[in-house]
């Protein structure tokens, strides 16, 4: 018996998020959950980097949730999901740090304009490995002393590329900033948190005496 | 410099800084921490999230949700 050909046709494939937002739009709130449970973690993540406060990060992240479940009629697809998601908590992480700070503006820009630290001055390899170094616990203890000792328009976009792996326009998209901004940032993050581990990992000079 | 670390530039750059790093002991030591400082936070995650407070935050956040339908 003669087969007929299936007719080729060119399908778009939708990203997974997609639907359970659709679903969560029309009214299952189990779709929703299911989105939480993805993110959650990230955008607790992202809130603590960017307040260095764990409550702040735990209410940040509730509130980032709430916000988009809210506007979720305003999610056109354009952009991923995730990103979206990002954003919201960027910007209530930001409102956050301004309640806190009344007297000084906090935004995206402050401090970026410093070149300190991004001119690289130590130039000792690290060696013995920072694992072999440090126990997991000072690792930690050292790792969060480091990046918080960045300005915060700095950390959040390393945090965003680097600890999160966004793409470089995704970061661009969550923070409102262009692309070559974000790579600027991006490679004095880089730098100046080099040089600030430098002083913990650099390799010890042999003793002369 | 934020492209070669992201492996998105043309291959003679990389070619041409190849080349550079073979001679420059000091860009070499820097190239490689700060491919090393990239690594280390990728590979630590330093803000964990219990099972205890993630459940917490879930039944607020879904509470919060209910509420607003």
């Amino acid at each position: 018996m003669a087969t007929t050909p299936t007719p080729v046709t060119e399908e778009v494939e939708i990203h997974p998020d997609v639907a359970l937002v659709e679903r969560a739009k029309a009214g299952d709130v189990s779709a929703f959950e299911t989105l939480v449970k993805q993110y959650d973690r990230q955008i607790f993540r992202v809130a603590q980097h960017i307040t260095q406060n764990r409550e702040d990060a735990e209410d940040i992240t509730q509130d980032a949730f709430l916000k988009a479940y809210q506007k979720l009629d305003q999610f056109q697809g354009n952009s991923k999901f995730s990103t979206w998601l990002v954003r919201i908590a960027v910007n209530e992480s930001l409102m956050r740090l301004r309640k806190r700070k009344t007297s000084k503006t906090v935004s995206m820009d402050e401090d970026v304009h410093t070149e300190e630290g991004s001119i690289p001055r130590d130039f000792a390899d690290w060696s013995p490995n920072p694992e072999q170094l440090y126990n997991q616990g000072e690792l930690g203890d050292i790792l969060r002393k480091t990046i918080n000792g960045l300005p915060p328009g700095f950390r959040t976009v390393f945090t965003l590329r680097d600890i999160e792996n966004l793409s470089t326009e995704e970061t661009a998209e969550a923070l409102g900033l262009s692309v070559p901004a974000v790579k600027s940032r991006l490679l004095r993050a880089r730098l100046q948190l080099r040089e600030r581990l430098s002083r913990y990992f650099r390799q010890k000079k042999e003793s002369t005496a | 410099m934020t492209d070669y670390f992201d492996g998105q530039v043309e291959p003679q750059f990389i070619e041409e800084v190849r080349a550079h790093l073979c001679e420059c002991s000091h860009c070499e030591v820097v190239v490689n921490t700060t491919r090393q400082t990239i690594e280390i936070y990728k590979d630590h995650e330093i803000y964990e999230l219990s099972t205890e407070v993630r459940d917490r935050m879930h039944k607020a956040i879904m509470a919060k949700c209910a509420e607003c339908r």
